[in-house]
């Protein structure tokens, strides 16, 4: 056998194409794939309801009416509104520390989380509804949806940092990232336990119809 | 000047050696492979996403759950107008469409990834929120009630 394979040497591939097959598929795939993250405010639509059905009940204390009319200006519980300070009039509003009693009841002191890490807090009633009109710009409208997240966020790791002496940001990293199965288990309880001490309670309630 | 002077006439000068190219390019192939993902539509409207600070990366394993509606102008305004219309996969639908739509992507998705599903309202920032509202009145109908507003990832602006 080897003495067949030296007498008659195989001749080599010629492999001068190959980077030109190379960069024909490099090509292909520049053209038809995408590189682009998907980011986006995730929201929960309210469930559709019989006409005849009443609405729940809610104190007018306990919402936070912010209307973006088609002139995008703001209308916060019918006095002018400002986006750049919306987001500090939504935390003082929803935290209610001063218990003033034109701002959101609170429920009686209740404990939140499990497995140890529990801690007891009054949770807020607030509500913020967020009304448009038809006219109102897209870009307007996701910048106060935009605020209106930053504030519950910003009270959730606020309430995060008191209680566990960790932001509810690190939380929900640990609890996907966390080293061991332990960090992560214990980082979910924490985040779930703040989460519903702190709902996000933004109501998008049916547009005002512009004539 | 003598010194570049080409040396004993007539020799060329010698080649690069590209034996290396393609191992180069396989690289940088795989790369592309790897980093990208195929594009799931061809964009009939003009959708350029605003901006916002509080948005949520959607994870990789949950990209398969996302229906998306895009929203905007269309590029061919001679066949479709210049008002804003949306696009359903392929085809620029109306409201009355996006109900049968979603129900319709929703059963195509494995039974396991129902409950998870959303649906994503991918809108051009120049529009406004009237057409937004239909969408969400058709969704709730339907009772698909999970969405996401589809944005770019910016600083906070306040």
């Amino acid at each position: 056998m080897a003495r067949s394979r030296s007498r008659k040497p195989l001749p080599e591939i010629n492999s001068g194409s190959m980077a030109d097959i190379a960069f024909l598929l490099l090509i292909f795939f520049l053209v038809t794939t995408t590189m682009d993250q998907e980011f986006g405010l995730p929201r929960e639509l309210p469930r559709k309801i019989e006409e005849q059905t009443p609405p729940p009940p809610v104190k007018e204390r306990n919402v936070l009416l912010v209307y973006v009319n088609r002139n995008n200006d703001l209308l916060v519980n019918n006095e002018y509104g400002d986006i750049k300070s919306l987001k500090e009039r939504v935390k003082t509003f929803v935290a209610n520390r001063k218990n003033r009693t034109d701002w959101p009841e609170k429920d009686a002191p209740e404990e939140f989380g499990s497995d140890g890490h529990t801690f007891v807090f009054q949770k807020s009633k607030g509500i913020v509804a967020l009304q448009n009109d038809r006219l109102t710009s897209y870009k307007t409208y996701i910048e106060v949806q935009d605020v209106l997240t930053q504030a519950f966020n910003e009270l959730r790791n606020e309430l995060a940092k008191e209680k566990y002496g960790k932001t509810f940001e690190e939380l929900s990293q640990l609890s996907s990232k966390g080293q061991t199965d332990d960090i992560q288990e214990e980082a979910t309880i924490k985040m779930q336990a703040v989460q519903k001490a702190i709902p996000m309670a933004i109501s998008e309630a049916e547009p005002i119809k512009s004539k | 000047m003598s010194k570049f002077k080409k040396r004993g006439g007539g020799s060329s000068s010698p080649g690069i050696n590209t034996a290396s190219l393609p191992d180069i390019v396989f690289m940088l192939l795989f790369f592309f492979m790897v980093a990208t993902r195929m594009r799931e539509v061809t964009l009939q409207v003009k959708v350029t996403k605003p901006g916002s600070s509080q948005a949520v990366k959607i994870a990789a394993e949950d990209r398969n759950k996302i229906i998306s509606v895009y929203v905007g102008k269309p590029t061919k305004a001679q066949l479709y107008g210049s008002a804003p219309r949306m696009q359903l996969n392929d085809v620029i639908a109306d409201v009355k469409d996006v109900g049968p739509f979603v129900l319709e992507e929703m059963n195509r998705l494995p039974e396991v990834d129902r409950k998870k599903a959303f649906v994503s309202i991918k809108a051009d920032e120049e529009i406004s929120t009237g057409i937004i509202t239909d969408i969400k009145e058709a969704l709730r109908d339907v009772d698909a009630l999970k969405i996401q507003y589809g944005t770019r990832k910016t600083a906070s602006l306040y």
